[in-house]
């Protein structure tokens, strides 16, 4: 099994990608999975080839013959999602729990397998990436998730990486929670913010709870001196290591914009800061996987 | 008229504009904010409300009475979500990936199985100036968001303005945080992430059906590749907030540039105004 370190935040846009991206080019060896399925981006820094793709199919949905149906309303009455009006079923409410087709006098309400999303396996010029893309509103993101886990394990024990790096999502529900499991470290970028560190707050209670290591790093460090410190408070009282800080620096914005990976073709600040951090992140993945 | 803020990518600027457009516009007619981002709201930081009172959100999870089930296996058979287990003729509970559908109750042949309600989080409601403010919070551990997000949009008023500020991506949190509304923004910014996933949430609106446009955040002076992609696919550009280290640092500290500068909170109304141009051409088509 490779070590696994999963990137996430909390609050979104807080540069969860550019540090997966920085961190998947100085590994020069690891397997990258991201998981932000329903807003994936790491590809597009990436310039991927995309060797293999499936789809994805774990959630069902119903459908209602009207040649058959008699009208009857069980289903409507049934079902506890609204997801039927007028003996027709909206895909978008439905949650394929398949009481409707379990009420149905006359088996006309039917559950059938949705394609809810596609797993790609990309080559990449730092290693393989598997990732994914989801249907708007598609059901089953966190199996999605996992799944995406999987190909990137699978392609781990193919090649003998011994990394696996979870992009991960924003927010602290079912897919975040998807990454979260078998994580070795979870690396939160917050910003000085008050939502960035509210954010923090609430993705360190998603890792206490599931009880998986959470270590700390800044984006934008100097936006906010004052919150700056605030999370720096924050994480000593709470026990958590702080791992780094990143400037603000102009160039990881023009890196961003060209779809370029920073530490690959800068070496300002952030640049310089995202190393230090690679080394950091590194030194206590390997003393917290010894320790286990 | 009801609104939705949405962008796909996070971090973009919702918030920052919901809460700014709420302000501007709460000088003229009541409005109602909901945020249902629930599993990171941050609206409170910005509208700074006075608190009057919160309420859980509860979903019914299924109790198995022990003392009469013969462990047959029929209800963990039929959950799609892993909920119930049978082992050795007894049956397991897992709270928190239960939807909630009641088909295990349905499938018991012992009729051995209620329903009680269980906590996934609360809906907390206040208010300042002419704002009123509903705010959800999925508690730390639960999975799903969608019930959270539905008791906020019931908080929906009948009067006024409602703008409903929603969770970032397409997923289901996003889908049923815009549905219903009569517009939604898409706030994006000016990189490849924030066209890329403009295109998502593009998509995700014109699949419900809901008219649409964007506005761009951490505008650069130059943003052809969203007004590119916008022309390309005939979006309206809505308006455009221009990127600065002050504006920056003032989202930081959650001051409103609307509140702080009249001549921002004027930027709002003209955007809010936009939306109205468009919502009224979009029922005329």
């Amino acid at each position: 099994m490779p070590a696994q370190l999963t990137i996430l935040s909390g609050k979104g846009g807080t540069g969860k990608t550019t540090v997966a991206a920085s961190f998947f080019t100085l590994a020069q060896g690891a397997v990258a999975a991201d998981c932000d399925v329903d807003a994936p981006n790491l590809h597009l820094l990436l310039e991927p080839t995309l060797l293999e793709r499936e789809p994805f199919q774990a959630a069902m949905v119903a459908g209602i013959d009207p040649d058959t149906c008699t009208q009857c309303g069980l289903c409507e009455e049934s079902c506890k999602f609204g997801a039927i009006r007028d003996f027709e079923v909206d895909p978008f409410s439905c949650e394929g729990c398949g009481v409707c087709e379990l009420v149905c006098p006359e088996g006309a309400a039917r559950l059938v397998p949705e394609t809810t999303g596609e797993v790609f396996v990309s080559e990449t010029r730092f290693g393989p990436l598997a990732h994914a893309l989801l249907r708007p509103g598609g059901e089953a993101t966190g199996k999605l998730v996992t799944r995406v886990k999987e190909v990137a394990s699978r392609l781990a024990g193919e090649r003998g990486l011994e990394l696996l790096l979870v992009d991960g999502s924003p927010g602290i529900g079912c897919p975040v929670i998807a990454s979260v499991a078998g994580s070795d470290l979870i690396l939160a970028v917050t910003e000085p913010t008050l939502s960035g560190l509210w954010g923090l707050e609430r993705i360190h209670g998603v890792a206490r709870h599931f009880g998986v290591k959470l270590a700390v790093c800044i984006n934008k460090g100097d936006i906010n001196p004052e919150i700056a410190e605030q999370v720096r408070r924050y994480c000593s009282e709470s026990g958590l290591e702080m791992l780094g800080v990143v400037p603000f620096d102009e160039e990881v914005n023009k890196a961003t914009m060209n779809g370029e990976v920073l530490v690959e073709l800068y070496d300002g600040p952030a640049a310089n800061a995202l190393k230090s951090l690679w080394k950091a992140t590194m030194a206590l993945l390997e003393s917290t996987k010894a320790k286990t | 008229m009801v609104i939705s803020i949405a962008s796909g990518k996070g971090g973009t600027g919702k918030t920052t504009v919901a809460a700014n457009m709420a302000w501007a516009a709460s000088t003229v007619e009541p409005v109602t904010f909901l945020d249902c981002d629930v599993e990171e709201p941050d609206s409170h930081f910005y509208l700074k409300p006075e608190w009057s009172g919160e309420e859980d959100v509860c979903v019914p999870v299924p109790v198995v009475d022990s003392s009469r089930c013969d462990g047959c296996g029929k209800c963990a058979e039929f959950c799609r979500y892993n909920a119930l287990a049978a082992i050795k003729g007894d049956v397991l509970v897992f709270q928190e990936l239960c939807h909630g559908c009641g088909g295990c109750s349905l499938v018991c042949p012992l009729k051995c199985i209620s329903y009680e309600d269980k906590r996934i989080g609360i809906v907390r409601n206040g208010s300042r100036r002419g704002v009123r403010l509903h705010q959800g919070l999925l508690d730390i551990g639960e999975p799903i968001a969608v019930p959270v997000i539905k008791q906020v949009k019931e908080k929906r008023a009948g009067d006024g303005l409602t703008l409903i500020d929603c969770p970032p991506g397409t997923g289901c949190p996003m889908v049923n945080s815009i549905t219903g509304s009569d517009y939604c923004m898409l706030v994006t910014e000016p990189s490849p992430f924030g066209r890329h996933d403009l295109d998502l949430a593009h998509r995700a609106a014109l699949e419900l059906r809901i008219p649409h446009g964007v506005v761009i955040s951490r505008s650069s002076g130059n943003d052809a590749i969203i007004d590119d992609y916008c022309a390309d696919e005939g979006l309206k550009v809505l308006g455009r907030i221009p990127f600065s280290r002050d504006i920056a640092e003032a989202c930081s500290r959650g001051e409103m540039l609307a509140e702080i500068d009249s001549a921002w909170s004027l930027r709002f109304s003209r955007i809010l105004e936009e939306v109205r141009k468009e919502c009224l051409l979009s029922l005329l088509s």
